[in-house]
């Protein structure tokens, strides 16, 4: 399956720019079905981390509370062109998605 | 059939160990104790040891006065403080306020943008780990409608 991550790394020097959007419901566990009246399971990215070249640059633990499709943005430095961005989440049941993107 | 039952069984404990020694050097485990806790404080208390932080004027917490969708609510943070090892965002009238939690290795920028849910009005706080103790920044949004659903 394609991956559901979309990653824009933007260089500046060797300051790398990171914008992110991820496909995901992010369902809290307390939302009902507008037609059923059943509660919602919560289904929700706990752990996402970006690996530059191999090497942690960020961790983000969430909660239910982050919004439907996250979307995330950050810097970090020592990136050059070439360099291998890599973003991977993993959700509460289980599930990841995983992207690569080479800089510059 | 028993030698391949035992190079399975050898091959997935190794594959284990792989997966599990690089995440434990990475970053710190998930915070399960610390998302469930329902009071602000003890959110604080169970992430960091202690529910005080210093209010510090070096952090920037940018987000809107009014969200008029609270299921989509855009705050980022950033600071010019130094050694900065996380930054978390608490909401305190949330069903359960921390929201989110940035662990920044050396290297990365503390300064960084997300979207959350808020349930009502609430003050929204950043808390920023250095390694000389907790910081904070504070911002009351308002919210016409909630967004934690239910």
């Amino acid at each position: 399956m394609a991956s559901k991550i979309k990653v824009k790394v933007k260089l500046n020097g060797d300051v790398a720019e990171v914008k992110s959007l991820m496909l995901h419901p992010m369902e809290t566990g307390s939302r009902k079905d507008p037609d059923l009246g059943a509660t919602i399971p919560a289904h929700y990215i706990t752990e996402l981390t970006f690996l530059n070249n191999g090497q942690n640059v960020m961790t983000v633990h969430c909660s239910t509370a982050v919004s439907r499709d996250p979307y995330f943005s950050f810097s970090f430095s020592g990136a050059k062109a070439g360099d291998t961005l890599a973003v991977r989440w993993v959700d509460n049941l289980g599930e990841t998605d995983s992207v690569e993107t080479v800089l510059g | 059939m028993h030698l391949s039952r035992r190079i399975f069984l050898h091959g997935s404990v190794a594959l284990a160990a792989l997966w599990a020694v690089p995440r434990a050097l990475l970053a710190s485990a998930w915070p399960s104790k610390a998302f469930a806790a329902s009071a602000a404080s003890e959110a604080m208390t169970e992430l960091f040891g202690t529910d005080q932080a210093t209010p510090s004027s070096a952090i920037s917490l940018t987000a809107p006065e009014i969200a008029e969708n609270g299921a989509v609510v855009p705050v980022s943070v950033e600071t010019t403080l130094q050694n900065v090892q996380s930054v978390s965002i608490v909401v305190e009238k949330n069903p359960r306020p921390l929201a989110i939690s940035f662990e920044i290795p050396a290297g990365t920028l503390p300064e960084m943008a997300c979207r959350i849910k808020m349930g009502e009005t609430s003050q929204v706080t950043a808390v920023v780990k250095t390694d000389s103790g907790l910081f904070s920044a504070s911002k009351e949004v308002k919210v016409t409608i909630g967004g934690c659903g239910g």
